[in-house]
Formats: structure tokens, sequence, C-alpha cells
């Protein structure tokens, strides 16, 4: 009886860690299926974009590489670190044709752009894997839509025209550097200029100025840029103000009216 | 119906008549009628500054009547989209409605500005005219100094018409003007506080200098532009060096019907050419800069070109501040902004007393010195273009740095050293440039004019044959006076040739009849 007892006791002990260790294969097995789907379809997700970074590896390390280092982690005196810098900024200076630069300045210069949209948006994902950083919102198409120019033009006068002007026309730094013409700059380009600091610019980041505050300094500058039709003339004089308006009175004005006392006084 | 008698003339004679009965005009009439003046394309510059302040009169009479100078708070409701809802003065507001509102006031407001800065070039221009040729000297030189006051009264007349919109480029000159004054040392700040009504900007600025600008600077101009011309009446025109003409004579053609008709048709073309700029060109878009923030200051921002010199001096001029502390700082501003005016005004008012000072020349002077006969005074003039130049370039160096791609800080020490070596160097080329061109006319005198004809001697010698201009001694030299009067240089000028075709669309020439060949007949001949 106190065999058998024991021998009952003996088995009743085992199937109870058996429940015990199924119990906690049940709840280490759910709480690994509550989590680990999610973490496969992130993986399955990250494929696909890794396609891009990798192409974009690729572009990096055959055009960036040696000025900006091995990890973009930048080279000391050639150019700066990209850790973190965002897609925003890559797709600036790559789209805007600033980068790659053709050799150090003051300034790397606008011009034609080396690499296709797509191709800038690969290198964007490469430098985004790096580290990250700031992004463009995706209703910013919405957001300028629904902008206050009167507002925009105010923000645009205290932040901008210090460097850009009054109207947009750009203006000289110090030492060769200067703050380019916004003739033609997409919306796009706009905000991510504002956002990234690109070159000699300062970066606005969201906390100065709100996206919709950028909203509405984009629509500001593109309409001072592209809907004010100039009603003072057919000229502008490039929107110069006083030196070229300086220059007109003396090439045009007194020109012709030299012109004119030739003229007259030759009649005798 | 009763058909009246008589004709035009004995209407006129008759109305003259009963004129002269009640009036005593026809004393006058005649002296003003029959006044002679010279005929010389340089004696016309004056009359653009003349003509171009009676249409700046003209238009800022319109504009007055819609512009509101006040510094009040206002909230903008007019058309221009940008700006709607935008807090201003009332002064930049009807600005802004004069520009997008009033029928005709945007044209306006450009004439009114293309006409002062006609206004200050052809101001300067006849300055240099004046200059350049003596005519400064006794007895005109109570006009020289009316007449560099009179630039000076405008210099600041057309200072505030700028500022008045109170906008914000105008208000960035302001604020330098501002501290142009506070660092006048002691009486500074006090004056830049009686003159903003406390500390800048104040809100007093804008209808204090309205009434300078619509009253008292206009009137002053008005007076020193009556007793200007009056001089030039009484004291009659100086003339060219040329035949007939002497120091106690004027050649030229009557006031009336010749000069009359001649300026008012200069008077309309001067205003016509205004109205087409400001037709095509578009000048201070007062919309693009917003209204005045003392914290807003655009990159580009320059003044009118006349006061563009000082802007640049100030850009030039090393931050040197000299300080006694704790009692005083002299703010580097004060050399250029300050001193650099002041002898502006003070050295060309001295000018004709420093000249005679150097000449002892006393005498009383009707004919003028073409500038190669005088090669200090040209070369002096030169001199303060070349500074007065670099100073304009460096007042939009900016804008000249961004255009061209030039590095500020370049631009800046080129300026800094061109200001000082390169308007010694102008008056050195200036003055040897005046004696070649002497030396060139003296030998005309003595040996004749250039021919193009070369010839040979039998023993192989090259010569070119002169045409000597007088009766020639037994070496082929004229004794001819050098008399500062223009030398022909060219065989047609002496007759020998007929003269250059003088057609300006389409020629005038015709066949001449010495000999009965004509041109087309002697290229007929060749061929």
């Amino acid at each position: 009886m106190a065999a058998s007892a024991k021998r009952r006791r003996g088995w009743r002990k085992r199937l109870g860690a058996l429940a015990r260790f199924t119990g906690a294969l049940v709840i280490v097995g759910g709480l690994y299926s509550a989590f680990a789907p999610s973490l496969y379809a992130q993986e399955a997700e990250d494929n696909a974009i890794d396609s891009e970074v990798v192409k974009g590896q690729e572009l990096y390390d055959t055009s960036c590489i040696s000025c900006h280092g091995d990890n973009g982690e930048g080279v000391e005196g050639r150019g700066p670190s990209l850790i973190g810098i965002g897609s925003g900024a890559v797709e600036f200076q790559v789209n805007t044709g600033r980068m790659p630069m053709a050799a150090q300045g003051a300034q790397a210069p606008s011009g034609e752009p080396v690499f296709t949209e797509e191709e800038a948006e690969w290198l964007g994902a490469y430098i985004e894997y790096l580290g990250g950083g700031a992004e463009v919102p995706d209703d910013l198409e919405i957001l300028v839509e629904d902008a206050d120019t009167a507002e925009g033009g105010d923000l645009y006068r205290v932040n901008c025209s210090s460097c850009h002007g009054f109207a947009g026309g750009g203006g000289a730094l110090s030492s060769g550097a200067h703050a380019p013409d916004l003739i033609g700059v997409s919306d796009e380009e706009l905000y991510q200029a504002m956002l990234t600091g690109p070159q000699n610019m300062p970066v606005f980041a969201d906390n100065e100025l709100t996206p919709e505050q950028k909203a509405d300094i984009i629509a500001y500058v593109q309409y001072i840029v592209n809907d004010d039709k100039d009603p003072g003339g057919v000229f502008d004089l490039g929107r110069f103000g006083p030196s070229t308006e300086g220059l007109a009175i003396f090439l045009v004005g007194i020109s012709a009216l030299l012109l004119a006392t030739l003229w007259i006084a030759g009649k005798s | 119906m009763k058909r009246r008698n008589g004709n035009a003339d004995s209407l006129m004679t008759k109305a003259g008549g009963e004129l002269d009965d009640r009036f005593k005009l026809a004393r006058p009439a005649r002296v003003l009628m029959n006044k002679v003046f010279p005929d010389h394309w340089s004696f016309l510059l004056g009359e653009i500054a003349l003509f171009s302040f009676i249409l700046l009169l003209l238009t800022g009479t319109f504009l007055a009547l819609f512009f509101e100078p006040s510094m009040a708070h206002t909230t903008y409701e007019g058309s221009y989209v940008p700006l709607q809802g935008v807090g201003m003065s009332k002064a930049y507001e009807s600005t802004l409605d004069i520009s997008f509102e009033v029928r005709g006031g945007l044209i306006m407001r450009q004439m009114h500005h293309w006409a002062t800065l006609l206004f200050m070039a052809s101001m300067l221009v006849h300055m240099m005219r004046i200059f350049f040729t003596g005519a400064f000297r006794a007895p005109r030189e109570t006009n020289w100094l009316i007449g560099i006051l009179m630039f000076w009264v405008a210099f600041f007349e057309g200072f505030f018409g700028y500022s008045l919109p109170d906008d914000g480029l105008s208000g960035t000159g302001l604020r330098i003007m501002e501290g142009m004054t506070a660092s006048i040392p002691f009486i500074g700040p006090w004056a830049s506080a009686a003159l903003f009504g406390g500390p800048f900007p104040g809100d007093s600025v804008i209808s204090m200098i309205y009434i300078f600008h619509v009253f008292l600077f206009p009137l002053i101009l008005l007076a020193l532009i009556t007793v200007h011309v009056g001089l030039v009446f009484a004291q009659k025109h100086t003339q060219w060096p040329g035949p007939g003409r002497t120091e106690h004579n004027v050649v030229g053609f009557r006031m009336f019907p010749n000069y009359v008709m001649k300026q008012v048709g200069f008077m309309l073309f001067i205003w016509g050419v205004v109205a087409a700029m400001a037709g095509l060109f578009q000048i201070n878009p007062v919309w693009l800069f917003g209204p005045y923030e003392a914290s807003v200051v655009s990159s580009g921002s320059q003044p009118d070109f006349y006061v563009m010199y000082l802007d640049g001096l100030i850009r030039l001029f090393p931050a040197w501040e000299f300080r006694m502390a704790p009692y005083f700082t002299l703010a580097p501003v004060f050399w250029p902004g300050i001193v650099g005016m002041g002898l502006s005004v003070l050295l060309p008012l001295l000018y004709p007393a420093i000249e005679r000072r150097f000449t002892k020349d006393r005498g009383h002077h009707n004919l003028l010195q073409r500038p190669r006969d005088v090669p200090a005074r040209t070369g002096v003039g030169v001199m303060v273009i070349v500074f007065w130049l670099i100073g304009v370039v460096s007042g939009g160096n900016d804008v000249f740095a961004e255009t061209f791609d030039i590095s500020l800080n370049a631009m800046t020490w080129g300026g800094r050293i061109g200001i000082v070596v390169l308007p010694i160097l102008s008056y050195y080329l200036t003055y040897r440039i005046c004696l070649g061109l002497q030396q060139h006319d003296r030998e005309v005198l003595a040996h004749g004019l250039e021919t193009g004809i070369l010839m040979r001697d039998p023993d192989g010698r090259f010569y070119e044959v002169h045409q000597p201009l007088a009766e020639p001694d037994e070496h082929g030299h004229t004794e001819l006076e050098y008399s500062g009067a223009p030398v022909p240089k060219k065989m047609n000028r002496v007759g020998a040739l007929p003269p250059t075709d003088k057609g300006f669309f389409k020629s005038i020439e015709e066949p001449s009849d010495n000999g009965g060949t004509s041109r087309d007949e002697i290229e007929a001949g060749h061929k």
C-alpha cells in the first residue's frame, strides 16, 4: 500500500512536472508566436527595402565614398558625416546636381543632376539605413494647398530674406558662398532645403518652423516667383533693386537724352 | 452772321498793344526774346534737370493726393494677395493702394521715381560739364555754389521721398541714416532721438519727413533754381572759343523763336523718355519688400544710386572704433558717413577758391576751356569720378558678387585697395593724355594736316605730305598761336574734300560742284 502510494505519488509528481513543463512551453510558445509573426513580417518588408539599400550602397561606393567615407562617417577635410541626415537631404543635394561635387570649393553649385530621381531615392534609402533622419511629410501637397500666403510672407521676410533677398533672387554670403535664387525650385526641394539646411543654409527644424509654417513659406515663395507678374513694367530689371535702376537711368535715360541734345543742338 | 474784318496779325498786334498799355510788357519781353544763347549739345544738360524737376512737381502732386503720411497701424485688406491680413503702417498701405487701386497710380509712382533718378543723374552730368570746361570760374562762382547746394538739397529730398513708403527696403535705409546720425560725437544720440521722436523707428518720422519732402525742400529747390537760372540770364551763358567768339560777346541764337522751340521740344522729349521708362521698367516694387520691421534686413539692400557711393564708403571702411572708456565711443560709421558726406559737400563748394589759389587767375572768363588745356583740373575731375564709381560699385558689392560669381570678401578688399590706388593712377593717366592731345594740336598748328599722301624722294626717303594751315616759312613751319580752340585734324574739315556725310538715317550728301565729278562718277571711274 505504501509502496503503491509512493509509486502513485511519484507518477502524479511526474505528471505534474509534465503539465507544468507543457504549460511553460505553451506560455513561451504563445508569447513567441505572439511576437514572432510581426518580426517575420517586418523582415519580409526589410527584404524589399534591402534591395534599394543595396543599390544605393553600390552607387554610394562608386560616387560618394571618396569624400564621405566607407560607411558615411565622413572624411576629415573632404566631406561631412552623413549619419542621421536623412533621405530628404540626400535627395535635395543629388536632384539639384549639387552632389556629387566636382571639386572642393566655397559651396557646391547647383546644376544638371548626375543621377536620376530613382537613383537618388536609392542613395537616400542607403543613407536612411545608416542612421535615419528628418523626412519630408507625405502630405506636403495638401499642406501647401491649405497654406496662408500672407503668413508665409511674414515668415519669409524674417527667416529667409536676409540671404535670399526680398524677391527670392538670392544673395552673396562671405568668402564666395552665396544663397541661390529661388526661381524654378519645386515645393519638395524648398521643403527639403528648409528641413536639412544644405550647404551654407541653416537648418529650420520642425521646432523652429512647423511643417505648416514651412508650407506657408513655400506658398509665398512660389507666389512671388511665379504669380507676381511684375505689374510695374515689361522688364523687372532682374529685381535687383536700386543697383540696376541706377544703371538703367544712365544707360537708357541719360544716353537717350544725350543723343537728343546732339540732335537738337545740331539742328540750327 | 457778321464776318469780322482783319487778319490774325493785326489781332495779335492789337492784343499786344492792349497788354502793354496795362502791364508795360513790351520792353522786358523784347529783351527776353532777343536774348542770345550759344548753341552746343553740352549746354542742354542742365535743362534735363530743370524739366525733370517740373515733372517731379506734377507727378508728386498727383501722388500727394493719395498718400497718407502716417505711421499708425493698420491691417492690409487690398487686392495684393500675399499681404492680405498683414499689419503695416498707413503710409505703406496707401503706397500699395496707389500702386494697385488708384487708377494710373502705379505709372505715376514709377514716373516720379524715374524722374528723380533722371534729375539726380542729369545734375551730375551737368556738374561734370561745368567742372571740366571751367565754367565755374569768375564771375560764375556763385552759380557753382548754388548748383552744389541744389545737388545736396535734392540728395536729401530724394532720400526722404525714398523713405516715405515705409517699406522694408526704405526702412533699412532710414535705419542706416539713424546709425549715422547717432554716430556724431556728443550730439548724435540726441539728434537721432529728436528725429525719430524717441528710439528708432518711433511713430513720427514719416509725417515729419513728409513735410520736408513735399513742402520745405521743394520750396528751397525752387528758390535756388530761380536764382540759378536768373544768374545764367544776368551773367550770360559761357561759350566755346572759336572764330568770332571773344570774352566780351555771345554768339548764338535768339531766345525767340529758336531757343523757345528747342526748349519746348526738349522738355516734351524728356518727359516722353521718363514716361517710356516708367512704362517699360519696373522700379521700386514696394509690394515685394513688405512692411518695414526693424528685425528684417534683406540681402541686396541698396539705396538709390545717388546715395550708393556713401553706402559703399561705409561698406569699405575698416571697423575702427575709437574708445575712451568709459566716457566716449566713436563708431566706425562716423568716418565714412558723417566725415565722408561732410567732405563731399565742402570740397566741391570750395573748389573754385582752391583752384584760384593755385592758378592766381582772377580775371573774368566767358570763354570755356577744353578739358585738355587744363590737365590738372581734368585730372582731379577724373580722380573724383573714379573714386565715386568705386564707391557706387562697392555700395552694390553684394549684388555684384552674386551676379558675377565673385567672392564678397574679394569685392571688399578690391574696393579698399582700388579706392586708394586707382584715383591716383587715373589722375596721372588723365594728365598725360591731356598733354598728348595738346601736343597733337600744336603739331598740326606747326606742321599742318596729315593728308594721307605718301611721297618718295629720289634718294629713297618716304615722307607724308602735310597741308599747312597758313603760309609756311622756309622750313615748312607755320606760326599759328595755340588758343585752346578745336584744331582741324582731317582734310575735309578745311574744305579740301566734301564734308563727311551728315545724314542720320539716310544720306543727305549732295554732289559737290568742284569740277563736276560726283562721288558716283568717281566710283564708276575706278571700276
